[in-house]
């Protein structure tokens, strides 16, 4: 059977941990792992952690647990036509795409479904690729996503879509076919950046991860036991694999060109704290250090040259700079495309080139950039688990709606990621924010939640292994809370001051940062930061 | 006089069999103040908030003087210290991650798995004691003595002590469901000598531990240390407590509400993995705990226009959110096909039921014997008689008529 965690709703409270203790893992306080395809001996035990579960985060598959309603759709006569008789396309088969395909079908839309997506595989869920899948505690790296419902789709897999026709309303496919549609879904998501310099690039042993074949590739290598692994870049993907390494006892180097680890999406002082934390486990960390050249033998990696004047023996480099969005189909469409991404209203329909909202393409999951009414509706571009879910949902619906029925999408973004056996969860946009302030919990013994503030304002919030406290930030980030928090807490921490949160100075291409403020124009193909104090970019790296 | 405010209605005993009504009067304003300055809230995301709230303190002392008499009564009488349902972080969180290692993930993440056998061998003799008879109180055959027996499994009392320990148990986590003087005099009897026999069962397992609870609470050092003296003791008794009272009332609560749901029942009998949604809804549409008495404020609290003042006593109603139209669909449905089920049922927050996933199970294979083995079972009074605890509600006796056992 097949398991997937939402992680951005999970709370730790590890009822799946005590009632199926083979599927789900629960790491320090609150971390959870889990086997993404358990064995068919465990599906009791994961039926009853899948109800137990108290926010409701475990998603089985339909086969395995109980059929789903429909839910009543509403009635209304625009929304009726696309709803029995429209053709959907999605582009980009993945956890965007899925999830729109299934909220469709749910919301009773019988029309036909295409489905087109590059990678050979069904849709499948990427962040276990740089946790568990590494580590070898999931039992493959096959983490396909379970189906909530059948989707009756057309699928044409392992085929890109290589323009989009808006005149004739066509997708074109790499097959030399095309396919007509009355509403497109793009989600084409990100690819990891490469290494800039190609000949490198190519030397066996230098990967990066973004698909589950770059994973099973790497695994393999990792098995192997390496002399040493670089690890270029130490935004989140970066850390999680340098923390796989040091569990896997391979002797590993992390190379930031940033002051610290996690500095573009966390700021300067929450990335000392994971310094700290890597060098504990042994991580030769070496920050304000670029990664100068690549070197090989035979076609092998063999030596990295460092910007410190250190060459270092390895045999495995993981260029972890972030990544591209997937809109080059898109250049000539006359949409709003730019390095952020396809820019779309607040409903996800994507915007053309002027401005001008279309009708019928909708954005979901990574390549989107939205609006955010409650950062002052400046465009938000996310690489998010959660916020792929959400957006793929809302535009989902809003494809099959009467506009008398649309939703906005106003979720603010939630972010997790594991290392070192730690949870760090983030809600809002701390990259825009000023100062930081802890408002919980102790530094010292990594339990704590700290605030961000931009012109006293709470913007953001990231808990390190206190994760039940975040829904408090999230809710006074939609109250426009103030900052610093003016009242007491019941644990408070020893150093309560705001201090500067000391986001990188200047706009790096491919940094850190998992959720992006692109300002303030949709139709803008180069976007410019809109900040009062220089802040921060790039992209999860 | 005034009309008692629903919070007095919900208190008074003459509406223990149908409270639910009251609670919808509750919900109709996010938060009401008692005359006595008690703060009440009865809604799913106001709760849920406030659970989430870091102005929210369990610990008593964060009470105003004036209500010190307010906060409930403690675990255990004598100067033991606030065991961790009483306490905030960091103690708090020190506290249960200590008691955690002996009980759960991720430390121990096998106990309550492989415990299950265990479980399944306790609720098949119990309804094997039924045999030969035409009708039963199912408190006193199975809720009650079923979870007992777990405990005392669970946490290594020899066999042969069983009888005794579950002796001094009984008068303890019965003055909680209804405390009066004798009760709570009986209570303070059989603590001394639970105290006294845990004491000395503590150092016998320092120097011989075996792999239950105790053992591990007494010899196994985690990154924290261990609990020591009134902590250990104030541990073992929360354990006692918190997991007794309201399993009985889960196993009762559900018995009584199948029989009143036929086809729930024939399902239960049928089809395989249906306890498992059936109990998550019955833990919604009838939960064990229906409030949670011991919060307090350490600041000023604005929610729905009223603000909940510092150090006054805090009540929020769990039972209420669980029927609260506007988290939950169709609430007052008894439904165990709901999808995405989420209840209060076991609290929320740092304070999270420690012992809910052994209640689950507990309740999963007591209902699911009973509806197996007992033949054409009838209630034989509707509503039963209630406990007088309007917090942890439950019926005092579940009596049963049937036509005869299936052998397990
Ligand atoms: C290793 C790793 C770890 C992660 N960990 C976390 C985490 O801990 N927490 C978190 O919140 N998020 C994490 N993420 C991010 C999360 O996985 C993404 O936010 C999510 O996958 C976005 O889904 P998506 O469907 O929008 O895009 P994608 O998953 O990128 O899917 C886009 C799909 O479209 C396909 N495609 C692209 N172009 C075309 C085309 N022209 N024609 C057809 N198909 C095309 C792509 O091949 C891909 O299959 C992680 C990501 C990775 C890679
Ligand atoms: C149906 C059965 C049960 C119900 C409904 C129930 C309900 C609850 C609730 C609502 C709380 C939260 C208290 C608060 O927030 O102040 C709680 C806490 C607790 N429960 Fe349970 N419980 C059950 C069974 C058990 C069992 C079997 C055990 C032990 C083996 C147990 C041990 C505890 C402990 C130790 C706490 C305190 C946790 C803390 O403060 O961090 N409970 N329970
Ligand atoms: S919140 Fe749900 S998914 Fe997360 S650990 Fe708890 S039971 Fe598991």
């Amino acid at each position: 059977m097949r398991v997937v965690v939402d992680l951005t709703r999970c709370q730790g409270y590890a009822q799946c941990a005590f009632l199926a203790p083979e599927v789900f893992r629960m790491v320090g306080d609150e971390a959870l792992l889990f086997d993404p395809v358990p064995s068919d001996e465990q599906r009791v035990k994961v039926l009853r952690a899948a109800a137990a579960c108290p926010v409701q985060a475990l998603r089985v598959d339909l086969a395995d647990d109980v059929p789903v309603p429909p839910i009543e759709p509403a009635r209304t006569s625009g929304g009726d036509r696309a709803r029995g008789e429209g053709r959907i396309v999605v582009v980009g088969a993945s956890l965007a795409g899925l999830t729109a395909a299934e909220t469709l079908r749910e919301e009773g839309f019988t029309g036909s479904l295409t489905m087109i997506g590059d990678e050979p595989a069904e849709p499948y869920d990427r962040p276990p690729l740089s946790k568990q899948v590494q580590t070898g505690w999931a039992s493959s790296t096959d983490t396909t996503l379970p189906r909530r419902r059948d989707i009756d789709a057309d699928w044409r897999l392992g085929v890109a879509a290589t323009a989009l026709d808006l005149k004739h309303n066509t997708v074109s496919l790499s097959d030399g076919t095309d396919v007509a549609f009355d509403r497109l879904l793009v989600a084409t998501g990100v690819r990891a950046r490469p290494w800039p310099v190609a000949a490198e690039a190519d030397l066996d042993g230098v990967f990066t991860v973004r698909t589950r074949a770059d994973a099973a590739v790497l695994r393999e290598r990792l098995n192997a036991g390496p002399r040493r692994v670089l690890i270029i870049g130490a935004g989140f993907t970066g850390s999680e694999l340098a923390s796989v390494c040091a569990e896997l006892g391979v002797p590993v180097t992390v190379a930031e060109a940033g002051p610290s680890p996690l500095i573009g999406a966390l700021g300067g002082v929450i990335g000392r704290i994971s310094a700290e934390i890597m060098r504990e486990h042994g991580v030769d960390l070496r920050t304000s250090t670029r990664v100068a050249s690549l070197q090989g033998e035979q076609g092998r990696l063999r030596r990295a040259l460092l910007s410190d004047g250190t060459t270092i023996d390895v045999d495995v480099a993981v260029v972890a700079l972030g990544g591209i969005r997937n809109v080059e189909w898109l250049e000539g469409s006359g949409l709003a495309v730019g390095m952020w991404g396809l820019a779309c209203d607040a409903g996800c329909r994507a915007f053309d080139a002027s401005g001008l909202v279309t009708e019928d393409v909708f954005v979901a999951g990574d390549v989107a950039r939205q609006p955010q009414p409650v950062f002052g509706y400046q465009f938000l571009a996310m690489e998010h688990w959660g916020n792929a879910v959400t957006q793929a949902r809302v535009a989902a619906h809003n494809m099959i709606s009467d506009k008398t029925d649309r939703w906005p999408h106003l979720e603010i973004p939630v972010f997790w990621s594991v290392q070192f056996g730690n949870n760090i969860k983030s809600v809002g946009v701390p990259p825009i924010a000023d100062q930081i302030a802890v408002t919980q919990g102790s530094v010292q013994n990594r339990r704590f939640v700290a605030a961000y503030g931009y012109k006293g304002r709470l913007v953001g919030a990231v808990s390190w292994n206190h994760g039940r406290w975040l829904d408090h930030y999230h809710r006074l980030i939609e109250q426009a809370a103030p900052f610093p928090l003016p009242y007491d807490v019941t644990d408070p921490p020893v150093d309560g001051s705001p201090v500067p949160a000391e986001f990188p100075e200047r706009v790096l291409p491919a940094r850190d940062a998992t959720v992006v403020v692109t300002g303030h124009d949709p139709s803008e193909r180069q976007a410019t930061l809109i900040h009062s104090s220089p802040a921060a970019s790039g992209s999860r790296s | 006089m005034t009309a008692a405010s629903p919070f007095e209605q919900i208190v008074d005993y003459a509406n223990r069999a149908d409270p639910w009504p009251l609670y919808e009067k509750l919900r109709a304003q996010p938060v009401w103040q008692e005359a006595d300055g008690t703060f009440v809230v009865g809604g799913f995301r106001e709760i849920d908030a406030l659970l989430h709230d870091p102005r929210i303190s369990s610990d008593p002392s964060n009470l105003l003087p004036e209500y010190a008499d307010k906060a409930p009564p403690p675990d255990a009488p004598g100067e033991l210290p606030n065991a961790l349902i009483r306490t905030d972080p960091p103690r708090h969180d020190t506290l249960r991650r200590i008691t955690m290692r002996q009980f759960g993930p991720p430390h121990r993440p096998d106990l309550i798995d492989e415990l299950t056998p265990t479980l399944e061998a306790i609720v098949t003799r119990l309804v094997d004691g039924l045999a030969g008879k035409d009708d039963a109180d199912i408190v006193d055959t199975i809720a009650y003595p079923f979870p007992v027996e777990v405990i005392t499994e669970l946490l290594g009392v020899p066999p042969e002590d069983a009888p005794r320990f579950q002796a001094w148990v009984e008068p303890i986590v019965n003055a909680f469901g209804d405390p009066t003087p004798e009760r709570w005099r009986a209570r303070t009897d059989a603590f001394k000598q639970l105290a006294a026999y845990m004491f000395d069962l503590a150092q016998q397992r320092r120097g011989d531990p075996g792999p239950d609870m105790i053992s591990g609470l007494v010899t196994d050092d985690g990154p924290e240390g261990r609990l020591e003296g009134g902590d250990l003791f104030a541990t073992l008794v929360l354990l006692l407590i918190a997991g007794h009272e309201t399993t009985v009332n889960l196993i009762a609560n559900g018995w009584l509400t199948l029989l009143r749901h036929p086809e729930a029942l024939r399902r239960l009998r049928t089809e395989p993995d249906f306890s498992i949604r059936l109990v998550e809804e019955l833990l919604r549409y009838e939960p064990s705990v229906h409030f949670l008495p011991n919060r307090s404020a350490v600041a000023d609290i604005e929610l729905g226009g009223t603000t909940i003042k510092k150090g006054h006593p805090l009540v929020l109603v769990l039972a209420s959110g669980n029927r609260d139209p506007e988290f939950i669909p169709h609430p007052d449905r008894f439904d165990p096909d709901r999808t995405g089920n989420m209840h209060l049922a076991f609290g929320s927050g740092i304070h999270y039921c420690v012992g809910a996933p052994l209640a689950r199970l507990e309740a999963q294979l007591a209902l699911t014997q009973l509806a197996k083995r007992l033949r054409d079972p009838r209630l034989i009074a509707d509503p039963p008689p209630y406990r007088i605890s309007p917090i942890l509600r439950g019926p005092t006796h579940l009596p049963v008529a049937f036509s005869g056992v299936h052998p397990a």
